[in-house]
């Protein structure tokens, strides 16, 4: 896991030299178009994060294993991490392109909501003392907030939205130059490098707080 | 066949429990009205203006009340112990919610009823231009409402904090049903023809429906017995 | 065939197991009380016997059928805690509601006559809020009795009764066990229960600690059992 850290720490370091030295500004949108090279990552690892914790919620209810719920929760909060990145990110850019932080259009509405929901899944979590009770229902709340990520996702699809549509290549954007779309890559990989670092960091928490809370009801009934 | 006999049932219970002590719909009606009432000092709208919002009015007043009907719905089971019995009897999961969601579903729509005339006599609105229009949108938005409302009232049953989880919860999954139906209640309430893009919010509702009504049927026996 | 099989049984909270592979029979015919101190897995077990929870790992099987199966609720009855009637319903209306769900032939009628039984045919219309703490028991006797379950669960029976619903339920739990239904309950009244129980379960921690048939000491020292099997060994 140190191994793991060591590399993501050096390829960020190496990403954000090659973003911020050496990559030239965009033609129409100058320097600030850099903020992209982490949006977009953020917001493709907090979609993996959601996409997983859908995954690791109903693998829970079909196996009653708690390390599913380990990463159901671990993956979500730092999924909600990633979102506040994507979210932070994304209104510094608008200030300067749109000249706002905020306007209601159907990408940053979903985007807002689908955060507010996985807030209000580790709600949930905390006000459910049982583990048993509180996997159950918390996985059952992710399957719940699952279409709201769809939403969010095919957002600039379904409606006209002033969120710059689809740029990458593999989603039939090709918007960009072949040298920027490859940073944005590199720092997809350093992000995602970092998310699972700190996915493992938080399961290792949920599994002694686990055993904490067995020993603390063994010794009640003593 | 069964399953509905059960479904209906409960329902009948639920209906005849709620009409006798009218906890939930006394409480909902007068919230009804006050936020009625606090809207229309908070605005001072004109008619013109109020066709605008009657929407948005309309459907903020619809969910704040309704959460009072459906934080009650699986908690009233709680006294007495009842939850257990009936989790016990041979009805599943799924025709314990349908008979609570239905039953709430009757509730709800007859406080919005009743919400409606005060509504156009507060705001000297006229809204029974397009009718059955409304009452069209009116039962699809409450399903949609109901089913979720019901299912979290089932999923925070035991918190001690439900009566506050159970609104935080609720509201943001709500939102892409509550979206389509004030733009649609709003264009109806303002006499305007159903454009492209007001079908494509009914088809939003009726497929938030449809997929939030599975999986509720589909996992509430997993929450209620695990 | 037992009338209740409980094969292994494991439950969790969290990683802490209030049942520890847990196995017992019950034939038809007879009264298990069930045994042990607080939060020993009594109710736990209970629980899972009755459908209400599932277990972690093993199997429950009433008359060879898993517990949580709508026909394996049908023929059991439950007495827990609560009384599991409606406060803002009649006597007759709550005995009628259950009548129907548990789809008996004629639920209007089996009422009627569990009203009889439990005394409450005069005030069959009044609302159970409007009831004495007795007559709301009586009328959650009758309730657990209504589809004449071939097992009967019952947790704590004699703990909130008072005396009237005590003599009803234990007349009614004799009735039952001589027609050869089974029935299981945990309890802290020792002297009550091991009168009518034929075997003796104790759980210790989740464990089963003893199973076997009531004898003769046990009855006339209550205390014989937690003493010689109270504490793991």
């Amino acid at each position: 896991m140190i191994g793991l850290c060591v590399i993501a720490a050096a390829l960020l370091a190496r990403n954000l030299n090659v973003i911020l030295l050496h990559l030239p500004d965009e033609a129409s949108q100058g320097a600030i178009y850099r903020i992209f090279y982490f949006h977009l990552p953020a917001a493709m690892t907090a979609g993996a994060c959601a996409f997983v914790a859908l995954a690791a919620s109903i693998l829970y209810l079909a196996t009653k294993n708690f390390r599913y719920d380990s990463i159901a929760v671990s993956v979500t909060e730092v999924g909600l991490a990633f979102g506040a990145m994507v979210l932070a990110t994304g209104m510094i850019w608008a200030r300067i392109i749109w000249g706002i932080w905020w306007t209601w259009d159907a990408r940053l509405t979903s985007m807002l909501i689908v955060w507010l929901m996985y807030a209000g899944y580790l709600m949930l979590r905390r006000a459910i003392d049982e583990p048993t009770a509180r996997a159950r229902n918390a996985a059952v709340l992710s399957i719940f907030i699952a279409p709201g990520v769809y939403i969010t996702w095919k957002s600039i699809e379904w409606w006209r939205t002033q969120h710059p549509g689809p740029v990458l290549s593999i989603r039939g954007g090709g918007g960009m130059a072949p040298g920027m779309e490859s940073a944005a890559y590199w720092n997809l990989l350093a992000l995602g490098l970092i998310a699972v670092v700190l996915v493992m960091v938080r399961m290792q928490q949920e599994t002694y707080q686990r055993r904490l809370d067995a020993l603390r009801r063994e010794a009640h009934v003593l | 066949m069964i399953f509905l006999r059960q479904s209906l049932t409960i329902a009948v219970k639920d209906l005849r429990a709620e009409l006798r002590s009218k906890e939930a719909i006394n409480a909902s009606l007068s919230f009804a009205i006050v936020i009625l009432l606090l809207f229309s000092f908070a605005f001072d709208p004109s008619s013109e203006q109020t066709r605008e919002i009657s929407g948005g009015l309309l459907w903020l007043v619809f969910a704040f009340a309704g959460a009072l009907v459906l934080n009650r719905s699986f908690a009233r089971e709680l006294t007495n112990d009842c939850l257990e019995a009936l989790i016990a009897s041979p009805v599943s999961g799924a025709a314990l919610f349908l008979g609570k969601a239905l039953s709430n579903f009757l509730v709800l729509i007859a406080i919005e009823l009743l919400s409606l005339p005060v509504f156009g006599i507060f705001y000297n609105v006229r809204w029974t231009g397009q009718f059955w229009t409304l009452m069209m949108i009116l039962l699809l938005a409450t399903w949609g409402l109901t089913v979720i409302g019901t299912v979290f009232s089932a999923l925070t049953v035991n918190l001690r904090l439900r009566e506050l989880m159970l609104p935080t919860l609720v509201y943001p999954i709500l939102i892409p049903a509550l979206l389509p139906a004030i733009q649609l209640t709003s264009a109806v309430i303002a006499g305007q023809p159903l454009t492209a893009d007001l079908y494509a919010g009914l088809r939003l509702l009726i497929a938030f429906n449809i997929i939030f009504t599975a999986l509720a049927l589909g996992l509430v026996e997993t929450i209620l017995v695990g | 065939m037992s009338a209740v099989r409980v094969e292994g049984v494991w439950k969790y909270y969290g990683h802490f197991p209030a049942l520890r592979d847990v196995s017992f029979q019950v034939e038809p015919g007879a009264c298990l009380a069930l045994l042990g101190r607080n939060g020993a897995g009594k109710t736990t077990l209970l629980k899972i016997i009755a459908g209400l929870s599932r277990p972690a790992d093993g199997h429950v099987l009433v008359a060879g059928k898993e517990a949580r199966d709508r026909e394996t609720r049908a023929r059991i009855g439950i007495l827990g805690h609560g009384i599991a009637v409606y406060d803002e319903l009649s006597a007759f209306e709550n005995l009628k509601l259950f009548g129907r769900l548990y789809g008996l032939r004629d639920p209007a009628r089996t009422a009627l006559e569990w009203l009889e039984r439990t005394g409450l045919e005069r005030v069959r219309d009044g609302l159970v809020r409007e009831f004495s703490r007795g007559m709301r028991q009586r009328l959650a006797v009758a309730r657990a009795f209504l589809h004449s379950p071939s097992i009967l669960i019952l947790d704590e029976p004699f703990t909130a009764l008072d005396d009237r619903a005590i003599a009803v339920l234990q007349g009614l739990l004799e009735k039952a066990l001589a027609d050869g239904r089974t029935v299981i309950m945990s309890t802290h009244q020792l002297r009550e229960a091991l009168q009518l129980a034929t075997n003796v379960a104790l759980l210790n921690r989740g464990k089963l600690a003893y199973h076997g048939e009531r004898t003769a000491e046990m009855l006339a020292d209550p205390g014989w059992l937690y003493r010689h099997y109270g504490e793991m060994a």
